[in-house]
């Protein structure tokens, strides 16, 4: 059986404790009412929703799928009514400006909700995902018209939004697509087009859907610079808001799907479409962007939210799981059997699934704290630190969060073992959710390359700054603490293995990018352990001070986790650091013939 | 006969230009030209130029001092004063009644066997001569500068069949070791070597790209880089020398040239140019040319002129595959390419390089020749025989035929022959007229290190820098980074260079043939450590880097440093510790460690007080030397010649200057030998300093220019800590000196201090990213 309550209390931790919400966040112009308060209660109230309404349609939901007939798409039963709730409640607008009618509430906020709902039914959370980055696009790139038409709408849920990039033939290599723009002479434009794999592309949960679709116009140049951006709604609006006769585009199939089968993946055919320019012509991929930012921060916290569901039911299936005894004697003689948690190899398997969850949960806080701030701060500089942080550690959320979520999954299945495998207990369906987050979004290689061939050189490794000085001046400030010799000390080693490759990636790098590249995937994963423990040395820090509290079980716990990342999981780093001091030769010599 | 000194005549851009690169040269010079009507100030127009002058960026002086050795006057009333010259150079209108009316004056007035010389580029030396005096004749050559006269290399010296031979020999030794220039001497013929080549080349390009409909900036970036050619291709380089030029320099050589001439063929009237001399485009002199900067809106923004409609647009990068391909496959590939870059490159270049092959002997008797004068006269990297040999002679003939073009004989020859140039027994040979091959000429004090490296093996090398053996027990360590700035693996081996040197040779020279001797430390190693929080890695590279230059001072052998170009930061931090230098007098030396917001750590500080202090000419006692030197680091100074430098004390009154660029290895090598005789290394040094009292002033001098609105909050920050090490810290006291070790430990701490700030990051970053400073 899948458990699952939302973790508010580690969510307030990361919030209040470790990080400083209320200083850093809350005083931010906009956010001054985003107290901590409002945030426990809102948080309270979505994480009830998610575990009520959203967690029950989960596996029905896996079972029956979306479908697709007379090129009409159908959610499974359940979801158009949790849906309109859902919207009705504010959630769908959380994080938008209350201008168009959003909550504006911070997008840390925003992300622990993400997850509470990714943990509880990924497949729904894709649609309001969608809509909320469609928002942010048109926030940030749309004309005055078009955000007055487009974002309330988009913001009290009512229309939904999708991203239109992929064509049959190019998905990663977007500036080989096909899909046609060509001026009415009256401003708006008529798309055609193919555009595959579109999540939300059709469905029955809202009146309208907002395409946003990459498309040429006649005379761009070629390549990505050559892209524009354009909104194209399922139904015409008038200018007035209206809704009037159907466009030009229409779902012509779903895609049937290892996981994610609730949330409709659409082949989109585009003739002659109505629609408007976002931006300048040409200029679509820095729109897209924008948008894609965001969303793979999004789908990192996405493999955080299965992988939380995986180890809440594995630890709770462990403790109640009678089999076998203990090797070092029984341990509950009134049974049978003790429960499988006795044995080391479930313990480790446990705790690797918890380190590794609350560690990424910290790293979602503190970059969703810096996007936020790169978003409101009133100094110029601040923006820009913040924005760095983001930016670098972007790939990072994305890559590592998703492969931690997939491993971690797996690991849930694992504890259940024959019982994990079959349909009914639900655990697999984790598996097979988590599975898509590693791909869509800029597959993790091509993070891994984001990471190494743009953000490390990116302003002469201006970005690096934002991650390793504060690492740095953490191990400076406490090396001549005791206490914490446990966490400081293998930080800092691991931090001098990341220190080496990072200098070692970007020498080889501009030498031969092959070499880089070879590195990528490595590099990433090392960089990832060496943040993960960071914020672990930070947790244990936190804890440290508050262990005689009266929640004092929670600050051990923490302590505990703490010393089991810093002893079983970091020294990977030694491995990945091998691996990529060992450079491109072994990866490249071998001839395409071998394979 | 030698010449000391000088008469210009002719006070205009050419005529001021020479002037100043004769008075530069320290022969002092007469500046003449004609009273202009009514005038009160009968010299006015001589000195209002050297006001100019003394204006201008790039500056035709070298210090201030040259222009005091500029005499203004005028022709009217000064005649006599040319008795006393040995040289006097007519640079007025291209009028040759004008000329010949001013040569009978010179004549009237000149000493018997000084030189006279005309710096036309268009009028024949016979039509000049025509009529004038034998005696005249005899002494008269033609010298054509390029403008500007003191940066541009090339001087094109013509002699006529009258002129004395010793004559020429004066002047062209004159030009060649005062004024620095690399002499081409040329055949009386239309636009004689450079322009006769570089106009064809510019017609043809500028036609060609009409004709096929490329764009301005197509045109520059295949013409360019693809072709060693400077960036400004040719539409860029007509807006650098002004369009309104071009015209008079076409219908002169359509007018002179003889009717077979396919110059004649290729070159027609341009409307566009008419047009765009008429609506006052006429390049960056006017409202703009081909180029114009966009400055509305608050942004600035290039655009370029559309050959067809005349409309601008912002300046778009070119996306042909053609330039693609000639980075990785080299001019070959480029001419080869079906693309229209392709083709218009081929047909630029193919017609181009067979009129240069056609050109010898009738212009000048040697291959070499030509090529010097393009490189020197246009900045090519490769002269047309060098840009053949890239192609391929054979290959080019080859196609030249297959396309029905005539091939010059002396383009088959080479075909023939294997190439214009060839390598033999380690020595550059070039073609001959015959058709056989001779060395290339290398006049006495004459060393190349490009020659020395085809006939020999470095003695240590490494990625960023290599040792050499120049003969006599010399060695040479040349470094060769981008921009030869000075990373971990040059200061390694400085270090095997100094064991080397000291165990089989007499001394070491510190010297390159690239365009600049050092801009520097590696600003973007130490950065990217910086922001990986790589302190120890930083500090290390500042402890290796006073290690090696304290190497360099105490070595058992004489160290002469030899610049050229650039010797900023750390490359300047060389010539301080070298115990001499031997300065191009085109070096740029200062030390700009500030700009980027730290203070000079690798000796800088302790060398440049050390010589202050030395200095008998300059105020004694221990504040004088700190305040200059807190001036001149603090400020950022970088002199702008080697005579700068020596006022400002980078260089001092023993260091030698060499004016031509080809001699510098040579002129360093000889001093070097001159110190090896009975050579000791310097005693180790101790400095008296002011102490806390020293710097409390300097802060006060800070606090002043603060007040003022001078500085930022960051130039406060990093003047603090410069002032900090140049009054030796807060335990010294005049009475005690501090020895050199304590200075260099200051200057570590106060780099790394600052290291650590964020805006000196920021610093590093701008100028890495723009090469501009960061003001925060």
């Amino acid at each position: 059986m899948v458990t699952y309550s939302a973790p508010l209390d580690d969510v307030r931790f990361n919030l209040f404790e470790l990080f400083d919400y209320e200083g850093e966040v809350a005083s931010l112009p906009g956010y001054e009412e985003a107290v901590r308060d409002l945030v426990d209660a809102v948080l309270e109230e979505g994480a009830r929703f998610c575990e009520n309404e959203l967690l029950p349609l989960n596996r029905a939901g896996d079972e029956a799928g979306c479908v697709f007939e007379n090129g009409v798409v159908r959610t499974p039963e359940g979801f158009k009514e949790a849906y309109r709730a859902f919207a009705e409640g504010g959630w769908v607008g959380l994080a938008c400006a209350p201008a168009y009618g959003g909550q504006g509430l911070p997008k840390t906020v925003q992300f622990a909700l993400d997850e509470f709902v990714c943990s509880t039914n990924l497949s729904f959370g894709m649609y309001p995902g969608l809509s909320y980055g469609a928002y942010r696009a048109l926030e940030l790139h749309g004309s005055e018209e078009q955000k007055a038409l487009y974002l309330p709408k988009l913001a009290e849920g009512t229309w939904s939004g999708t991203m239109c990039l992929t064509e049959p033939h190019c998905g990663t290599d977007l500036g080989l697509i096909r899909t046609k723009a060509e001026p009415n002479g009256n401003g708006s434009y008529k798309i055609t087009g193919t555009k595959i794999f579109i999540s939300a592309g059709e469905h029955d949960l809202t009146e309208n859907i907002l395409h946003l679709v990459l498309a040429k116009l006649p005379d761009a140049p070629p390549g990505t610079r050559g892209i524009s951006l354009f909104l194209v709604p399922k139904v015409l609006v008038g200018a007035d808001g209206a809704l009037g006769a159907r466009n030009g585009v229409a779902c012509g199939a779903i895609e049937h799907k290892m996981g994610i089968k609730a949330s409709s993946t659409c082949v989109m055919n585009f003739e002659a479409a109505e629609g408007t320019l976002v931006g300048a012509p040409h200029s679509g991929m820095k729109a897209m962007f924008t948008m894609m930012n965001a969303a793979r921060l999004v789908v990192g916290i996405q493999g955080l939210g299965l992988a939380e569901t995986a180890y809440q039911s594995a630890a709770a299936y462990a403790k109640e799981r009678l089999q076998g005894r203990a090797l070092s004697g029984v341990k509950r003689p009134e049974q049978p059997a003790d429960p499988i948690i006795v044995h080391p190899d479930v313990r480790k398997t446990l705790l690797t699934m918890r380190a590794y969850n609350e560690g990424a949960r910290a790293l979602a806080v503190w970059v969703g704290m810096a996007l936020d701030i790169a978003d409101k701060h009133p100094e110029p500089e601040r923006r820009q630190e913040a924005d760095d942080l983001v930016a670098l550690m972007t790939p990072i959320v994305k890559a590592f969060m998703t492969d931690a979520g997939h491993e971690v999954t797996n690991l849930g299945v694992q504890v259940f073992g024959g019982h994990g495998y079959i349909r009914e207990t639900g655990v697999e369906q984790l598996v097979r959710d988590a599975r898509i987050a590693q791909i869509y979004e800029g597959a993790n290689g091509i993070q891994a390359l984001d990471l190494v061939g743009r953000k490390l050189p990116q302003h002469m490794g201006r970005l690096l700054r934002r991650f390793f000085h504060p690492v740095a001046d953490f191990l400076e400030e406490n090396r001549a603490e005791a206490e914490l010799m446990d966490f400081v000390l293998p930080l800092a080693k691991a931090f001098g293995r990341l220190q080496q490759a990072t200098a070692w990636v970007a020498q080889q790098g501009l030498r031969d990018p092959e070499e880089a590249g070879a590195a990528a995937s490595d590099y990433l994963r090392l960089f990832a352990l060496v943040a993960l423990a960071y914020l672990w040395a930070r947790t244990a820090k936190v804890a440290l001070a508050k262990r005689e509290a009266e929640n004092g079980a929670f600050y051990d716990a923490k302590l505990a986790t703490a010393r089991f990342y810093m002893t079983r999981l970091l020294p990977q780093s030694s491995a990945l650091f091998a691996a990529i001091m060992a450079g491109a030769k072994p990866v490249m010599e071998p001839e395409e013939a071998w394979f | 006969m030698s010449i000391e000194k000088v008469a210009v005549i002719g006070a205009g851009v050419m005529g001021g230009g020479i002037a100043a690169q004769v008075a530069n040269a320290g022969v002092p010079v007469l500046l003449l030209d004609v009273v202009p009507d009514g005038a009160e100030n009968r010299n006015a127009v001589a000195e209002g130029a050297i006001a100019r002058m003394l204006k201008a960026d790039p500056a035709p002086f070298m210090s201030k001092r040259a222009a005091g050795l500029v005499t203004p006057g005028n022709i009217e009333d000064h005649p006599a004063a040319l008795a006393d010259c040995d040289w006097i150079v007519e640079a007025v209108v291209e009028r040759l009644d004008v000329k010949q009316d001013l040569y009978r004056k010179i004549d009237a007035a000149r000493k018997p066997g000084s030189i006279v010389s005309s710096n036309t580029s268009t009028l024949p030396l016979a039509k000049l001569t025509e009529g004038l005096p034998e005696g005249f004749a005899r002494d008269f050559v033609i010298t054509h500068f390029f403008n500007p006269p003191r940066y541009m290399r090339l001087l094109e010296i013509v002699s006529g069949p009258a002129t004395r031979p010793e004559a020429v020999e004066t002047m062209s030794a004159f030009a060649d070791l005062r004024l620095g220039k690399g002499v081409v001497r040329c055949n009386d013929t239309p636009g004689f070597v450079a322009n006769r080549i570089g106009t064809f080349w510019i017609q043809c390009a500028m036609v060609e790209a009409l004709d096929r409909g490329i764009t301005v900036e197509e045109a520059d970036a295949v013409m360019g880089r693809p072709l060693g050619i400077p960036k400004t291709g040719v539409f860029g380089l007509l807006d650098l020398v002004g369009i309104d030029l071009m015209p008079h320099v076409d219908r002169n050589l359509a007018e002179t040239l003889p009717a077979d001439d396919a110059y004649r063929t290729i070159r027609r009237e341009l409307p566009l140019i008419a047009q765009m001399i008429e609506e006052g485009y006429t390049g960056r002199k006017g409202k703009g040319g081909f180029y114009r900067l966009n400055k509305s809106g608050g942004k600035r923004v290039k655009e370029a002129r559309s050959l067809a409609t005349g409309d601008y647009a912002p300046a778009a990068k070119p996306a042909l595959e053609s330039l693609q391909a000639s980075k990785a496959g080299g001019l070959r590939a480029l001419v080869e390419h079906e693309d229209r870059g392709g083709r218009y490159a081929w047909a630029v270049l193919s017609q181009t390089l067979a009129y240069a092959a056609s050109l010898v002997p009738e212009i000048a008797d040697d291959i070499h020749a030509v090529d010097r004068a393009l490189q020197l006269g246009y900045n090519w990297t490769y002269g047309p025989f060098e840009l053949i040999d890239r192609l391929g002679a054979d290959w080019l003939a080859g196609r030249l035929e297959e396309t029905g073009a005539a091939v010059p004989p002396l383009l088959k020859a080479a075909a023939a022959a294997g190439g214009f140039y060839r390598v033999e027994a380690g020595r550059r040979q070039r073609i001959a007229v015959d058709g056989g091959y001779e060395d290339l000429p290398r006049p006495d004090g004459v060393l190349r290190l490009a020659d020395i490296k085809l006939r020999s093996r470095p003695l240590a090398k490494n990625g960023s820098a290599s040792l050499w053996d120049v003969g006599d027990g010399v060695t040479c360590l040349e470094i060769h980074t981008k921009l030869n700035t000075i990373d971990p693996e040059v200061l390694a081996l400085i270090k095997t260079a100094i064991d080397i040197t000291a165990k089989d040779h007499k001394a070491l020279v510190i010297y390159n043939e690239g365009d600049h001797f050092s801009a520097g430390a590696n600003l973007g190693l130490a950065l990217f450590a910086a922001n990986t929080a790589l302190w120890p890695m930083i500090e290390d590279m500042v402890a290796q880097g006073q290690k090696a230059y304290m190497a360099l001072k105490r070595a058992p052998f004489p160290v002469v440093a030899a610049p050229s170009g650039l010797a900023l930061g750390g490359g300047c931090e060389i010539l301080l510790h070298a115990d001499a230098v031997q300065a191009h007098a085109e070096s740029y030396i200062g030390l700009v460690e500030v700009g980027v917001g730290v203070v000079p750590a690798w000796g800088g500080c302790k060398e440049l007080l050390a010589r202050l202090a030395a200095d008998p000419k300059r105020p004694h006692g221990p504040m004088p030397p700190v305040v200059q030197a807190f001036q001149t680091i603090g400020l950022a100074d970088v002199a702008k010649s080697a005579h700068e430098a020596r006022e400002k004390g980078f260089l001092r009154p023993m260091d030698g200057i060499t004016f031509n660029r080809e001699r510098l290895l040579a002129d360093a090598k000889a001093k070097a030998l001159l110190l090896a005789e009975g050579y000791a290394p310097p005693e180790p040094i101790a400095l008296s300093l002011p102490g806390p009292s020293g710097k409390a002033a300097l802060d006060l001098a800070v606090r002043d220019l603060s007040a003022k609105g001078m500085t930022t909050p960051h130039d406060e920050t990093v003047a603090d800590a410069l002032a900090e090490v140049l009054t030796g810290g807060p335990d010294a006291d005049h009475i005690e000196p501090v020895p050199e070790d304590d200075l260099l430990k200051l200057e570590r701490a106060a780099f790394m201090k600052l290291v650590r700030t964020g805006p000196t990051l920021a610093r590093m970053e701008h100028t890495l990213e723009t090469g501009k400073p960061l003001r925060n």
